[in-house]
């Protein structure tokens, strides 16, 4: 198994955010969380990344925990993830976006990046090749030397993924990468998830566009109010009244 | 020896106080705006210093302590229209080097008007020294003592049962939901200034007859505000004073049984301990009641 | 293309020409003393620009070099050069030290720890009598020599300053086109993303503040060969609170930000100096104090990103991002 959570619970101030949840995401799935706002499911990932502690649970990757991992230990292990709100490097452009992404991939110091040591220059080239290789993929190789902060919304997106994508991860966690997306958009998203899948990627997916979700997921876990209400395949959640009276409503996208 | 020891928590008691309030004008702006005033300090100097002038030119000494703290105050509130307000959308770290800036021009102007000579001004009231459990205490101490005691009722009243004290308690909490009630945080940003400079400036005139008045005297002050106020979490007034007690107690000891020369090391010695271990406060606990 | 590429040389090469010019002792030395505080000012904008963290207590690092180049030559009668690389590495070790825990610390926490350390260490240099002679410093310290070539004037020191100078530019531009320079400018941008991104980053920062604190010591040890005097004087609070100006007016996150702040607040200091008593007669220092708050006021009103906007204007370091439950 890829990814084990069990038991995961944590508390904000005496509420709940997140009680008793846990499932697993098994090698070259796409695992979807899905759950009215408010349900956990960034506060599930960023107990996952390490941003956040748990009170309790295990999360288990490759068969070893977690546990006290910081946010970049956790992506030293193989995950990766997305953001909600979109967390680019600004000021940097398109292409050193990704190469920052593959900062694991180097090995270049401080100092030896201060005195500019022989081989440096190679290193560079070398991940500047393979991040625009990964932006062809994603379709933002022609403005690789624009500011990340001047690409319209949608491509911005797509950079995120392709940042997470560049250290090579195992999983990666996508938190609602459909959001703000035109219909168009979230089509070739679809399309490009489910070609990451086919190389080997896992993905966990927080989304609520739910005709992307049934589209991708080979499972799915409902949250509300901080706990787990359902799990299954697209078809069994679809079919679930429980499911159903939770999202009543809230959205009526599922019924 | 026990002697020697109740002396010196007297001592530390009345330094105390003032560092108290001086920390409690910092964490009142701070609670209020956002905002660390690197200029208490001088609102401090300056209300000394103006009030031994206006009593120097020989009108009543309490006629000239009112109105070198209303002249402090207005100070207060001119400098937050003229660059606070401007800012008030910028960086923290904006913020900090314009109270910086307002500190480091004020004290030019307190040395151009005052020099640096040192400046001094006579008891408040006339009498001896009293003894108490063989330890002697200068009158002057209980003045300083009242006015923090007078303060800070003054302040708990205010924020509990004014209108406008609850609408302050509001904006502390919740800047939008406080303008949704009709309630504007640039208002309450101004006053907070004002009654800073207020404040300040009395903290100077109650301590100006114990210690000399210099231009420069704000700032190892405004220090000792700061450590106050930092062990006491920063934005918790309860412990702000308790930090200022603290902090004077302790002063007062090293300064008195071990060396004088440690006793400003000593404050900044406790910012960085407290800062290292605990960086919300050590005080947290006991004050945990928020105003 | 041509004419881009030989600006730069001729720019330098017109700057070293400088010294035949002036024949002014005078204006030597404000060139020396603005290369000086340009050296620590590279060092505080990595630190504060890239890394995103802000520190009060520079002035702190600046004296430590100053002073353990004096205390090494005078007392212990260190080779000038070995008092030199002392004078980096100590600096170095006590903000290794001291750096983790302090760099913990946010925003103001951060002003204040910072701030809380460079007041002690003036304290010290104050107090510590023995060793630092107290408030009336240590004199007779020989100038520097470097295999044989001794620094003992203003027109060699000149050179010697500026070559740092350069050399210090030429490092911090290789680091900010490298691997680690685009680490740096993601904490500035988002820390999260950069953590995940695989970046530590509380030990970068603390490296960056390690390489902040390097530089002011050289640049503390360099001051004492030329003054060959020290005080605890030109290293208190004042003095790290015109360097975190120097850093800001010239543009944080900016290649040449540093250079340009340390000249304009060091030619503003020297200009409201001749300029005052001609406006204001019979002024004196108090007034220079004034202006100069009152410059730092209306810079961070009106131009918070510094004057230096040109080249690649990064943004101050990012308000927290949002990770608080949805």
């Amino acid at each position: 198994m890829l990814l084990e959570v069990q038991g995961l619970t944590k508390h904000f101030g005496g509420v709940a955010a997140v009680r008793d949840v846990g499932f697993e995401v098994s090698e070259g799935t796409i695992f979807a969380l899905i759950g009215p706002n408010g349900a956990g499911k960034t506060t599930v990932f960023n107990l996952i990344t390490g941003i956040l502690r748990p009170d309790s649970g295990f999360i288990h990757f490759l068969g070893k925990p977690l546990d006290g991992l910081k946010p970049h230990q956790v992506s030293a292990a193989g995950i990766t993830r997305t953001f909600q709100n979109l967390q680019l490097f600004n000021g940097m452009t398109v292409l050193e976006n990704v190469m920052t992404g593959a900062y694991l991939n180097g090995k270049t110091g401080f100092v030896r990046s201060l005195l500019r040591m022989p081989g440096i220059n190679a290193e560079d080239k070398l991940i500047s090749k393979q991040a625009l290789t990964l932006l062809s993929e994603v379709g933002l190789e022609s403005v690789a030397d624009i500011p990340a902060a001047a690409l319209p919304f949608g491509q911005q997106r797509l950079l995120e993924i392709a940042r997470s994508l560049a250290s090579g991860p195992r999983l990666i966690l996508l938190d609602e990468p459909a959001a703000g997306l035109n219909s168009a958009e979230t089509k070739t998203l679809a399309i490009f998830l489910k070609k990451l899948k086919q190389n080997g990627l896992s993905m966990v997916l927080v989304e609520h566009d739910m005709e992307t979700v049934m589209e991708v997921a080979d499972r799915i876990l409902v949250l509300n109010f901080g706990e787990g209400i359902s799990e299954g395949t697209p078809a069994e959640i679809q079919a679930d009244p429980e499911v159903i009276r939770a999202y009543l409503g809230e959205d009526d996208q599922i019924a | 020896m026990s002697d020697q020891l109740l002396q010196l928590l007297f001592t530390g008691l009345t330094l105390g106080s003032i560092y108290s309030l001086i920390a409690l004008a910092l964490v009142t702006t701070f609670k209020v705006t956002g905002i660390l005033n690197l200029a208490q300090g001088e609102f401090v100097a300056i209300g000394a210093l103006l009030a031994i002038s206006l009593y120097a030119t020989g009108i009543p000494m309490f006629a000239a302590f009112i109105l070198a703290i209303i002249l402090v105050a207005i100070m207060g509130g001119c400098l937050e229209r003229a660059a606070i307000h401007p800012a008030r959308r910028a960086s923290g770290l904006t913020l900090i080097i314009i109270t910086l800036g307002l500190s480091i021009s004020l004290r030019g102007l307190a040395l151009l008007i005052w020099g640096t000579d040192t400046y001094s001004l006579p008891a408040f009231s006339q009498g001896g020294p009293l003894i108490i459990g063989g330890a002697v205490l200068n009158p002057q101490s209980f003045w300083i003592l009242g006015l923090a005691v007078i303060t800070l009722s003054v302040l708990y009243a205010f924020l509990g049962l004014t209108y406008a004290g609850k609408a302050v308690k509001a904006a502390v909490i919740n800047r939008t939901a406080a303008r949704l009630v009709g309630i504007n945080p640039n208002t309450i940003s101004f006053w907070a200034f004002v009654g800073s400079g207020a404040l300040g400036a009395a903290a100077g005139i109650f301590i100006a007859p114990v210690t000399m008045s210099t231009y420069d005297m704000g700032f190892m002050l405004a220090i000792k505000g700061f450590v106050a106020a930092v062990i006491g979490g920063l934005n918790n007034i309860g412990g702000a004073v308790l930090g200022g007690l603290l902090l004077g107690v302790l002063e007062s000891y090293s300064a008195g049984l071990i060396s004088s020369g440690l006793k400003d090391g000593l404050a900044i010695i406790i910012l960085l301990v407290v800062l290292m271990v605990k960086p919300h406060g050590i005080l947290g606990l006991l004050g945990e009641r928020k105003i | 293309m041509w004419s881009k590429s030989l600006l730069w040389p001729a720019v330098i090469l017109l700057f070293l020409a400088l010294p035949f010019v002036i024949d002014s002792n005078y204006y030597l030395s404000i060139l020396i003393v603005i290369g000086l505080y340009t050296i620590i000012v590279q060092g505080l904008g990595i630190l504060m620009g890239y890394a995103g963290q802000v520190s009060f207590g520079h002035a702190g690092f600046f004296g430590l070099g100053g002073y353990t180049v004096a205390i090494l030559t005078t007392r212990f009668d260190w080779s000038p050069v070995f008092a030199l690389i002392a004078a980096v590495i100590l600096p170095g070790l006590i903000a290794a030290i001291i750096g983790r825990p302090t760099l913990k610390l946010r925003e103001l926490y951060l002003a204040l720890g910072t701030m809380g350390f460079g007041i002690l260490i003036h304290t010290l240099f104050n107090e510590g009598r023995e060793l630092t002679g107290g408030p009336s410093g240590i004199s007779g310290i020989p100038y520097l020599s470097i295999g044989g070539l001794s620094f003992d004037s203003d027109i060699k020191f000149f050179y010697l300053v500026w070559a740092v100078v350069l050399l210090v530019l030429i490092g911090i531009n290789n680091l900010i086109r490298s691997r680690v320079g685009r680490a740096l400018r993601a904490i500035s941008e988002s820390e999260h993303a950069a953590e995940t991104a695989g970046i530590d980053t509380g030990k970068l920062k603390l490296k960056a503040f390690i390489f902040s604190a390097l530089l002011a010591g050289l640049a503390g040890g360099l001051y004492a060969f030329y003054i060959t005097f020290i005080s605890p004087s030109p290293f208190g609070f004042h003095t790290s609170v015109q360097f975190v100006l120097m850093a800001v007016v010239g543009g944080l996150g900016t290649f040449l930000g540093p250079l340009l702040g340390a000249a304009l607040v060091v030619l503003l200091g020297e200009l409201l100096r001749w300029v005052i008593p001609l406006v204001i007669p019979g002024a004196g220092g108090e007034y220079e104090i004034i202006f100069f708050g009152l410059i730092l006021v209306f810079l961070m009103i009106f131009r918070p990103k510094g004057l230096g906007a040109f080249g690649k204007n990064l943004k101050p370091p990012a308000v927290k991002p949002s990770v608080a439950p949805e």
